[in-house]
């Protein structure tokens, strides 16, 4: 892999761009791999490439039935920030965070990580007692969060409207400064090249249809579209597939999928300098470093897998933005789209050992698992490699929902989530 | 934004009339406190989830207020048929369920353009 630098730049542009290699090479799959991973998302990807600069496993294959970063990495809303209640969503978050913070180096890969700031809005006393619980418990686990008046709130983004008519008025906001934003698909495209060039085997448009196991009940490999492939170790991370593919080694799973909406405006100048959400009135809007609002719907109220949703949920989330930042009435949206995301009953994901031995599972993120890209990944093949879990994802069990130990964020997180 | 045919009220109506009310077709367990562990988790947190054909409940909130069953395709979203609450499953056989094939998701598609 040759490093991107200054220098390559410079290089290339003396000799009209004819230098650049492939970022990742598309080889035909091995009868046996050490390690499957099922889906390339950020993830599944991040998972590989940690499999092989940390556990030295590096015979990898990370099969993916459509193409590379084409599930929710890269349908999200692009928002990275850790302010959550629990200690054990705190460490796993926050782990993510640090991880984002040099992200970008370790990958030699500009996955344009932006700490500009994520402010939670409150409209009413409420929100203002929650998010005080929130800051006090965020900064026992050391995470930053602060509490905003609302003129501070409107000094830090100035679009926002605090005025006492406003529709949904402002008491306050709760501010992580070290949350923000990072460009999703790079991050896909980050983690796929650097496990590439470890000699990770990234196979698109390679769907699983079943999963083998041996006569002691263990893992034994998988089958596919493009024939059986082996291996001792699977690793799920399907998103909002999980049910489907966990079904196929028996295991039922305590999820359900729902379409997540987001949708983008026409590109603008930078006028909106920070991320901004509200639990209340269900919206959340940044810009991206192209100039498009990024604005998220909530999902769709019935189990879906049609990655598209209602127009009623994106129309009810426009409503509320426009009552927030009056400045936008009249902009146009240019598109809109859906993701699958998997919700789990207690809203916290599952990063565990399955009853199949050699069969492990990544999901149930639900709407809110692009900012927990890096941290999610390197937990997870600590999993795999050691057959055991990580102090940070030991909570977060399959078993859990037996033995009623929930991390229940279902009600603590921000946004329908 | 679907329509649902209510078989109570005998109409069709937007779906922002409607909830969605989890799985059909599933008893709730009358000896709750002598169940173990492994029975109330599959009972009440682990779901099929299904991609395809899937039997739920709906209750239709902002009309006559009661709960149905629907028979609906997860993939394309199409309610197969709508029934009153506490019949069996209908049978399907007649019933053509929609596939991906003849409906324009992205994953429809994506999957034709292969």
């Amino acid at each position: 892999m040759r490093k991107y630098s200054v220098f390559a730049v410079a290089r290339e542009a003396m000799r009209g761009h004819r230098g650049w290699e492939a970022q990742w090479t598309s080889p035909e799959p091995r009868k046996e791999y050490d390690v499957i991973i099922i889906g390339a998302g950020g993830h599944g990807l991040g998972t590989a490439y940690y499999l092989a600069k940390e556990h030295g496993i590096t015979n990898i294959a990370v099969l993916e039935k459509g193409w590379l970063g084409g599930g929710n990495t890269g349908r999200n809303t692009t928002i990275i920030r850790s302010n959550y209640l629990y200690d054990e969503s705190a460490g796993i978050y926050d782990h993510a965070l640090k991880l984002w913070d040099g992200l970008s180096q370790d990958l030699n890969y500009n996955v344009m990580y932006s700490a500009r700031g994520v402010m939670m809005l409150s409209h009413n006393v409420h929100d203002q007692q929650v998010f005080k619980r929130h800051i006090h418990a965020n900064r026992l686990n050391g995470i930053d969060n602060e509490w905003l008046t609302p003129e501070q709130a409107q000094e830090f983004c100035p679009p926002l409207d605090i005025s006492r008519t406003a529709r949904y008025p402002i008491n306050g906001a709760a501010l992580q400064r070290r949350g923000g934003t990072a460009r999703h698909d790079a991050v896909a495209w980050g983690y796929a090249r650097a496990a590439a060039d470890r000699g990770v085997h990234i196979i698109q448009n390679c769907e699983v249809t079943g999963i083998r196991r041996n006569p002691d009940g263990s893992v034994a490999g998988v089958d596919t579209n493009r024939g059986q492939i082996n291996a001792k170790k699977v690793g799920v991370v399907a998103a909002g597939h999980t049910s489907v593919l966990m079904e196929m080694a028996g295991v039922r799973m305590p999820l359900v999928s729902y379409p997540l909406q987001a949708l983008v405006s026409e590109p603008i100048k930078p006028i909106f300098p920070c991320v901004v959400m509200s639990n209340t009135v269900h919206a959340y809007i940044s810009q991206s470093d192209k100039g498009e609002l990024v604005i998220g719907a909530g999902t769709d109220q019935y189990s879906s897998y049609s990655q598209t949703g209602g127009l009623q949920i994106i129309t009810h989330t426009l409503d509320a933005i426009c009552e927030l930042f009056p400045i936008f009435r009249r902009m146009k949206m240019m598109r809109s789209w859906g993701g699958i995301v998997d919700v789990t009953p207690d809203r916290s994901p599952i990063l565990a050992k399955t009853p199949v031995q050699g069969l492990y599972v990544n999901c149930g993120w639900g709407t809110g698992g692009f900012k927990a890209t890096p941290g999610s990944a390197n937990v997870f093949a600590h999993t795999i490699a050691n057959d055991a879990p990580h102090k940070i994802n030991a909570p977060f069990t399959l078993e859990r929902f037996r033995s009623g130990r929930l991390i229940d964020e279902a009600a603590a997180a921000a946004v329908a989530h | 934004m679907l329509l649902i045919y209510c078989p109570y009220c005998e109409e069709e109506r937007s779906e922002l009339e409607f909830r969605q009310a989890g799985d059909a077709h599933i008893a709730r367990p009358t000896n709750m406190t002598e169940m173990t562990d492994e029975d109330f988790e599959a009972f009440f947190f682990l779901r099929d989830n299904v991609k395809g054909l899937t039997f739920e409940r709906w209750r239709h909130l902002n009309g006559c207020g009661r709960f149905f069953n629907a028979a609906r395709d997860t993939v394309s979203d199409k309610f197969l048929t709508t029934y009153k609450a506490g019949l069996p499953r209908p049978d399907l056989g007649t019933l053509r369920p929609a596939t991906e094939a003849t409906v324009e998701t992205y994953e429809a598609t994506e999957s034709d353009a292969k």
